[in-house]
């Protein structure tokens, strides 16, 4: 046999077999290790592996638009990208957070602040590192894609509020949610979500905010997305609309520039709110994009106070105004009769002590005898002192309240004060202290403890003049009736008192006869309220004690349609200040008024009926039914 | 003595299976690789074919005359490891490509070669029943210097592919207990001083993901999660073929030469994997058989050297892309795409071919 010679050089082969058994060994052994994976757990790497691929991108809902009474848009949104950081990588994060800084032109220290006080957040959950990105900081993260994965942009919906701080306190602003509001949302808010921090924004959160959407995408390993599995698209807010008039709200925003003050106009009707501003004002864009610690104490520590809606929250001495409240209160209890005359010689002694009028200090010192009517109209305090002691505290507290002041209006915006109407059982509870009858002689013109906001002011008068039918002001304009309260006056007193107050405006001697517009029934009292150091003095106005300005006004006299007050702070008179502020808005809502009656005079169609989309043109006429004009559902 | 030598007469069963290794690495390429394969899958195909042929040219060749060239092929690639070390370029971080002429060359490739006939020629001249000391020693220091020569470069997976095939001739030429036992102690030491005198930070990196893999979820443990990943969500039957996610989305690295396998049981399933590793086992079966019949030691010894370092090469690259293993930068033989690997593991075969025909022939 040839191969018989080499057997020597053979090796045992008992070795080779040892080999082969090696081999079938390990192939089982890695057989094993494959089909534990793959078979055993299957189902678990089959979920990483979804995990993997499949990214859940938030589409933000747009919160609703807000319009003003004929639809035009108060304010919007915009669309903006928001750089987010995927910090599921901590380390890729960490190494990469000086690169992503310098990029972004974010301050490194600020940023590595951020990142390290979220570690106490879940790890899915992205940080928004920078808002409203630019288009270079777009171009950023979308070139290092591949080097720095954990970037990604989020478009969002962000707030447009007008720059110029137009209707800053009605909208109020947006901001993240707060943990707290989280807790108490029972699941409806998730960490990251913009809800209303203030004003409508707040007041209206639940009908403005939308739900957000979601996309399921696949991405590969670089995080580029690569196709859509599903998308629930987002639901956007719904958009309110409001009863103010833009155009009004115009002049009363231009008319306070550089004052501090409010203007509040009603349409006593209805109870809607025409106009409310409140000067001076902030930009709720800063809030919106995240405000600075800085930019957030400048702001608090303002004397001013800007960020104050004065219209509801300025609890003030409504000033010689009060003698509305005084001459119903007259009127209504007959004390003292409707007849009654006083001389005034300038001033007058009560309980031992000089009461001044305030025709004092001017050329005339004395405004003479004095009835009712001329009391208004020159706005006479001697004639009401001597109302107030015959009327008593008591009398005059109550008939305050009932006639809308010393609680909250119930406006539909968060935040409303309450103002004060003093009483002996109020100053026995806060002060434990009597009453004393020398501080009924100063209430009785509006000064002492009574306080009051604008917007009180204006839901008060607004319901004398409409004869004791208060409507509850509100900022929405809804179908539903509008609630009122009712506290009947006598068809006498709403006569006298209206009348009285054309006469403030129109009449020679009336304290507003500046401000009269031709051809319109502007109706109104003046008020001019001393600066005490009470604690709304120490709160709104700091440093300043100059007198406060007021005027309260309502056009036409009989069925009033809108009802101005105007508050300037350390404006001294109400005449000279205050009152052309509320003729202008009056002379504005006319003029708007004639406009429409002309288009619909020259439109020969009948503006649509029961429409929802109200027709600039379907405003209503002076003698229309309110409560239907009202009722645009939105 | 020439005319018993058949073309007809080479092993076509384990021709059989490499070709059915080499279409799965084909079609699995195709795959990976998505339309970038195309190209990738076409360059594969040529290395193929001019492996093929080099079986044939090899098979010719007459391996006693290569074993006799063994001192001048060993002098010949320690020239080349050490010119890639002095000039070779660097790619991943690491010098071990040469360029010959135009086309790049992987020098520890030719040495994985070299090495297989070196031991052949040293074991074959020993003519004991066990190593004694003296020849262990010697044995050592023929793998021991390309294999430094390599851990410079530095490869660390290319150089420990060397071992098996010292570790399976020394089996093969007999070992004395004792020394087994010392060599595996002395193993078991050199370990801590490898680690702080010889791996560089990122091997040490591997190492440490290996052992930790969720320290580093970006890093290297990143890669062997991944495959993981691939191979559990593969389940029985697969994905399909360019339908696995972790494949397509290239969060399996390097998918189309070290974790191929991945790719397998991912779009393959489990069957995938199971016939993959059929055919491999296969494949060693009949190199063993091949050894088994050489005419003489050298034949034998050459034979089992190959099938020493392709089953070492299976063995880590499928344990790694399951985990078990640290990323090394070992390709699965055949199936992963690379030109000097491939052409290595038919110039092999060729070398068993040439043994094979020669096994009745004096």
């Amino acid at each position: 046999m040839v191969h018989r010679m080499e057997d020597e050089q053979r090796l045992p082969l008992i070795r080779m077999t040892a080999l082969a058994v090696l081999i079938g060994v390990v192939a089982a052994a890695l057989l094993f290790g494959f089909w534990r994976l793959q078979v055993l757990d299957t189902q678990h790497y089959a979920e990483l592996a979804e995990r993997n691929r499949i990214r859940t991108i938030p589409i933000i809902a747009p919160r609703g638009r807000i319009l003003d009474r004929y639809g035009h848009v108060l304010l919007d949104n915009y669309p903006s990208f928001s750089v987010l950081l995927d910090r599921e990588s901590p380390a890729d994060v960490q190494a990469s957070l000086a690169e992503i800084a310098s990029g972004l032109a974010l301050d490194p220290a600020a940023l590595g602040e951020q990142v390290a006080d979220a570690a106490g957040l879940p790890p899915y959950q992205p940080l928004v590192i920078k808002t409203d990105a630019s288009p270079a900081d777009i171009a950023f993260v979308e070139s290092h894609r591949a080097d720095i994965p954990c970037l990604s942009l989020l478009m969002v919906q962000r707030r447009d509020y007008p720059p110029d701080d137009f209707l800053a306190h009605v909208f109020g602003y947006v901001g993240d949610v707060s943990p707290q509001d989280i807790a108490r949302s029972k699941g409806r808010y998730r960490p990251g979500d913009v809800v209303g921090k203030s004003g409508l924004e707040r007041e209206y959160n639940d009908i403005l905010m939308g739900v957000d959407g979601s996309r399921r995408v696949i991405v590969d390993s670089r995080g580029r997305v690569r196709g859509t599995l599903e998308e629930t698209p987002a639901i956007p807010g719904k958009t309110i609309r409001l009863t103010i008039d833009e155009n009004l709200e115009r002049v009363a925003f231009n008319d306070l520039q550089g004052k501090t003050g409010a203007v509040v106009a009603l349409d006593p009707r209805t109870g809607g709110v025409l106009v409310m501003a409140s000067a001076p004002s902030f930009d709720p864009n800063e809030f919106a994009h995240g405000i600075t610690p800085a930019q957030w104490k400048q702001l608090s520590d303002d004397p001013e106070h800007p960020m104050i809606n004065r219209a509801i929250q300025a609890q003030l001495a409504p000033g010689s105004v009060f003698k509305i409240i005084m001459a119903t209160a007259m009127l209504q209890t007959g004390v003292p009769p409707a007849n009654f005359t006083v001389f005034c010689p300038g001033s007058a002694v009560f309980y031992g002590r000089v009461f001044h009028c305030w025709v004092w200090k001017t050329r005339e010192h004395a405004h003479g005898l004095v009835d009712l009517h001329k009391a208004i109209v020159q706005s006479c305090d001697v004639y009401f002192y001597n109302v107030g002691k015959r009327l008593g505290i008591d009398r005059i507290s109550e008939f305050a309240k009932d006639l809308g002041l010393g609680r909250r209006t119930g406006i539909d915006l968060p935040g409303e004060d309450a103002g004060l109407v003093p009483s002996p059982a109020w100053k026995e509870r806060e002060f434990h202290q009597p009453w004393y009858p020398g501080e009924t002689i100063s209430v009785a013109i509006g000064q002492g403890a009574t306080t009051v906001t604008p917007l009180q002011l204006a839901y008060s008068i607004g319901g004398i003049a409409m004869g004791g039918a208060f409507k509850q002001p509100h900022l929405l304009r809804t179908a539903a009736v509008d609630p009122e309260i009712r506290f009947p006056l006598l068809p006498g007193t709403v006569d006298t008192v209206t009348e009285a107050m054309y006469g403030v405006v129109n009449e020679g001697g009336g304290t507003a006869a500046a401000s009269r517009l031709e051809g319109i029934q502007f109706c109104g009292k003046t008020g001019s309220a001393q600066v005490v150091s009470d604690e709304a003095a120490q709160r709104l106005s700091g440093h300043r004690y100059l007198d406060n300005a007021w005027f309260v006004g309502f056009a036409p006299r009989q069925d009033p349609e809108i009802v101005v007050s105007v508050l300037v702070q350390g404006g001294l008179h109400g005449a000279s200040v205050a009152a052309p502020i509320a003729r202008d808005v009056i002379a504005a809502y006319y003029k708007e008024k004639a406009q429409s009656e002309e288009r619909l005079a020259g439109s020969p169609t009948k503006p649509r009926s029961g429409s929802t989309q109200a027709d600039p043109a379907s405003r209503p006429k002076a003698s229309g039914t309110p409560q239907k004009a009202e009722a645009g559902p939105n | 003595m020439r005319a018993r030598i058949h073309t007809a007469d080479l092993d076509w069963w384990l021709l059989g299976l490499v070709a059915s290794l080499c279409l799965l690495g084909l079609v699995e390429l195709y795959s990976a690789a998505g339309h970038a394969g195309s190209g990738m899958a076409w360059k594969q195909l040529a290395w193929i074919g001019l492996g093929f042929a080099a079986v044939l040219l090899l098979s010719r060749l007459d391996y006693q005359w290569v074993i006799d060239r063994g001192p001048i092929l060993y002098l010949v690639m320690l020239g080349g490891l050490f010119a890639v070390l002095a000039t070779g370029h660097s790619q991943f971080g690491a010098r071990r490509w040469v360029k010959i002429g135009g086309a790049s060359f992987q020098v520890s490739e030719f040495a994985k070669l070299v090495i297989i006939i070196a031991l052949a020629r040293f074991l074959s001249g020993v003519r004991t029943d066990r190593l004694r000391l003296a020849e262990l020693v010697k044995l050592g220091i023929i793998t021991g210097v390309p294999l430094g020569l390599i851990l410079l470069q530095p490869d660390l997976g290319t150089a420990l592919t060397l071992v098996p095939v010292a570790v399976v001739g020394a089996f093969l030429a007999g070992i004395k207990w004792k020394h087994a036992l010392a060599l595996i102690a002395l193993a078991g030491l050199s370990i801590p001083a490898a680690w702080h005198f010889v791996l560089k930070p990122y091997q040490k990196a591997r190492l440490t993901a290996f052992l930790q893999p969720e320290q580093d979820p970006r890093g290297s443990g990143y890669q062997l999660l991944q495959s993981e990943i691939a191979v559990g969500s593969g389940g029985l039957w697969g994905k399909g073929l360019g339908h696995g996610s972790q494949n397509q989305l290239g969060f399996v690295p390097v998918r189309t030469s070290d974790f191929i396998l991945a790719t397998v049981g991912e779009e393959l399933g489990f069957a995938g994997v199971f016939l993959t590793l059929l055919l491999y086992v296969g494949l060693l079966l009949r190199l063993i058989q091949n050894a088994k019949q050489a005419k003489d030691r050298a034949g034998m010894y050459l034979v089992a050297g190959v099938a020493a370092i392709l089953g070492f090469h299976i063995f880590v690259n499928a344990a790694m892309v399951i985990g078990w293993m640290p990323v090394t930068g070992i390709p699965l033989p055949l199936v992963s795409y690379g030109g000097s690997a491939t052409l290595f593991v038919f110039m092999a075969l060729g070398l068993v071919m040439s043994v094979r025909l020669r096994r009745f022939v004096n």
